[in-house]
């Protein structure tokens, strides 16, 4: 599953976009969350404000509790700025 | 109906004379064009340069989705949505928006229409910097969710 990131949640990842391979139970754009926070401090600090997170999956608006099982795509990244 | 996202500048005054060239059941074209403003930032220098970043592929669908979505609320007969990206200078266009419709109401409905989904709904984020290079990322205004909730039916 290819993962991107937008905006200052990219810079604090550090990375535009990775190739992840969570675990079975991890089934909605929150347990991916949950997921990468586990993994490694640097996502803590992207996610920690879930109220100003927004998610697409597979390039179409969704919320963190849709389900991202079959998704080839995830995106996370701050409210939008732009016009 | 077109939709471009673009690094390159665009000319308003050609791409009103296209949206209604050879026709003749156009009785009205709306347009909006926003520009870069070099507002002071949070730290007091004026903003010079404002960095536009977005989602290749979901900008697109969400600009066609949103000019979609106009032409079944009003009667357009043509339009065009136009947004750069990457740095852009203050004054320098950034967006725009034309409507072609029979009549100036739903011109000027669905162009408004149009800009306050865009401002809500498609991929972009801006990042102001100041002369010495002082970036900030500009933070989503809820004057702008108001205006799109606006239309919510």
């Amino acid at each position: 599953m290819r993962v991107l990131y937008f905006a200052w949640l990219r810079e604090r990842i550090g990375v535009a976009h990775e190739t992840v391979s969570p675990p079975d139970y991890v089934k909605t754009a929150a347990d991916l969350t949950d997921w990468l926070m586990s993994q490694e401090p640097r996502y803590q600090a992207a996610f920690a404000d879930l109220a100003a997170l927004r998610v697409a999956i597979d390039q179409e608006q969704a919320d963190l509790d849709s389900p991202i099982t079959g998704a080839s795509e995830v995106a996370f990244f701050p409210p939008v700025t732009g016009g | 109906m077109a939709v471009r996202v673009q690094a390159a500048d665009f000319d308003p005054g050609a791409e009103l004379a296209a949206l209604s060239a050879g026709r003749t059941d156009i009785g009205a074209v709306t347009s909006f064009t926003g520009l870069v403003r070099g507002d002071p930032t949070a730290e007091g220098a004026p903003v010079a340069v404002m960095e536009l970043e977005h989602y290749p592929g979901m900008t697109e669908k969400q600009l066609e989705k949103i000019e979609a979505e106009a032409a079944a609320r009003w009667p357009v007969i043509a339009s065009t949505i136009i947004h750069r990206y990457g740095p852009l200078a203050p004054g320098d266009r950034i967006v725009f928006v034309a409507v072609a419709s029979a009549h100036r109401a739903a011109a000027f409905e669905a162009a408004e229409f149009i800009m306050d989904y865009l401002k809500t709904k498609a991929p972009f984020w801006k990042r102001e910097l100041n002369a010495a290079g002082d970036g900030r990322w500009v933070d989503a205004r809820e004057s702008d969710d108001q205006a799109a909730e606006r239309w919510a039916r």
